[in-house]
């Protein structure tokens, strides 16, 4: 971040020279961060909304009851797996988390996925074919309602925000099976637990 | 039909919650402090992103990228003005979030560009951050194809967000 930081500052410096925009460059120094705030601002409400649902959906248990239904088909994707281990009940949670758009609960059940994942497969320093699914799914979007996109673009104008739902579920699913299939074909172990040297 | 969506899932989440004797009320209000209390996380390295990105877009410098860049990707019937979003959406969900307020900004919302740079947003991740977070968790050293697998799904999505955006929109 460092390195995107200095570069964009001193990029802008130059071309703001070069091309005699300093003044724009200046007037953006000063307007910018206001942007990010009113930003900010834009996005709380439906942030603090759909944070609210999700909470309660989270609480009525329909978050573990849609865990049973993505149990059988990710046993699938992480072969050679203890079923009834940490790692995997930690990555049903990080899945379905992520597919209700809980983000905050997520990454916490995603970390003690993969480092109950590391040490059942005994990883060491090299990643096993089951901790890359699991990043690489982590990676994906696989969020269900994109409200903050929505959100953005009722702010805009947009006369259906959530019109884009049907191509942001295919545009997901295809990306998600691209990197997925990727997963397995560069593989050279043949258990998704196996280690490689 | 997408206008359905929203009202139904709310009320249904609402429904069942109360049938479970849930609080549905305090369990709201926890859920929604904790997401303002993650947007102000956020914000300060929204406020030097935002800044970075701003002051390449009034230099001109985004421009020259993107008008170097741009032969090659519509070939593929990329936008252009969606280039600054593919670039930095592995990299910074912050940066990324800019850059796609930024796009709705110049072209609107409803337009093709805007609703591919819509789709593009829900439909991938910031990669890097999520891979160095998980990694970091596990001190893996060797993260073998990793990265090709989870890039090659974000480039995918680019390219299939104009498709998706021409055949339901």
């Amino acid at each position: 971040m460092t390195a995107f930081i200095c570069l964009s500052v001193l990029i802008a410096l130059i071309f703001g020279i070069a091309g005699n925009n300093t003044e724009a460059v200046s007037d953006a120094l000063l307007s910018s961060p206001q942007s990010a705030v009113e930003l900010t601002i834009k996005l709380l409400g439906a942030m603090a909304f759909w944070g609210g649902v999700m909470k309660v959906a989270e609480k009525s248990g329909l978050v573990n009851k849609l865990s049973k239904l993505s149990a059988p088909l990710l046993k699938r994707l992480f072969r050679g797996i203890d079923e009834n281990g940490e790692a995997f009940g930690a990555i049903v949670m990080n899945i379905t988390a992520n597919l209700m758009g809980l983000g905050n609960a997520a990454t916490p059940l995603g970390l003690k996925a993969i480092t109950a994942l590391a040490k059942e497969e005994n990883a060491k320093d090299s990643a096993t074919r089951n901790m890359i699914t699991l990043v690489v799914l982590n990676t994906a979007s696989i969020q269900f309602l994109p409200t903050t996109v929505a959100t953005l673009r009722q702010a805009h104008g947009s006369v259906n925000p959530m019109e884009i739902l049907p191509s942001v579920l295919f545009t997901s699913a295809v990306a998600l099976a691209v990197g997925l299939s990727l997963v397995f074909l560069l593989d050279k172990s043949k258990r998704g637990s196996e280690r490689i040297k | 039909m997408t206008s359905y969506i929203l009202p139904v899932i709310v009320t249904g989440i609402f429904l069942y919650a109360a049938l479970k004797k849930v609080n549905v009320f305090e369990t709201f209000m926890n859920g929604a402090l904790e997401n303002i209390k993650t947007s102000f996380d956020i914000l300060p390295a929204l406020v030097i992103l935002m800044t970075c990105i701003g002051v390449l877009n009034a230099s001109g410098a985004v421009n020259a990228i993107t008008e170097f860049i741009s032969p090659a990707v519509e070939i593929l019937g990329f936008p252009p003005q969606c280039i600054p979003l593919a670039l930095l959406r592995p990299m910074s969900g912050s940066g990324a979030l800019a850059a796609f307020e930024s796009v709705l900004s110049q072209n609107g919302a409803d337009s093709f560009v805007g609703r591919v740079a819509s789709v593009i947003m829900g439909s991938t991740e910031t990669t890097f951050y999520t891979v160095a977070v998980y990694y970091g968790a596990t001190k893996t050293k060797n993260i073998r194809h990793t990265i090709v697998c989870a890039l090659a799904a974000d480039v995918t999505g680019f390219i299939v967000a104009c498709t998706a955006v021409r055949l339901f929109l």
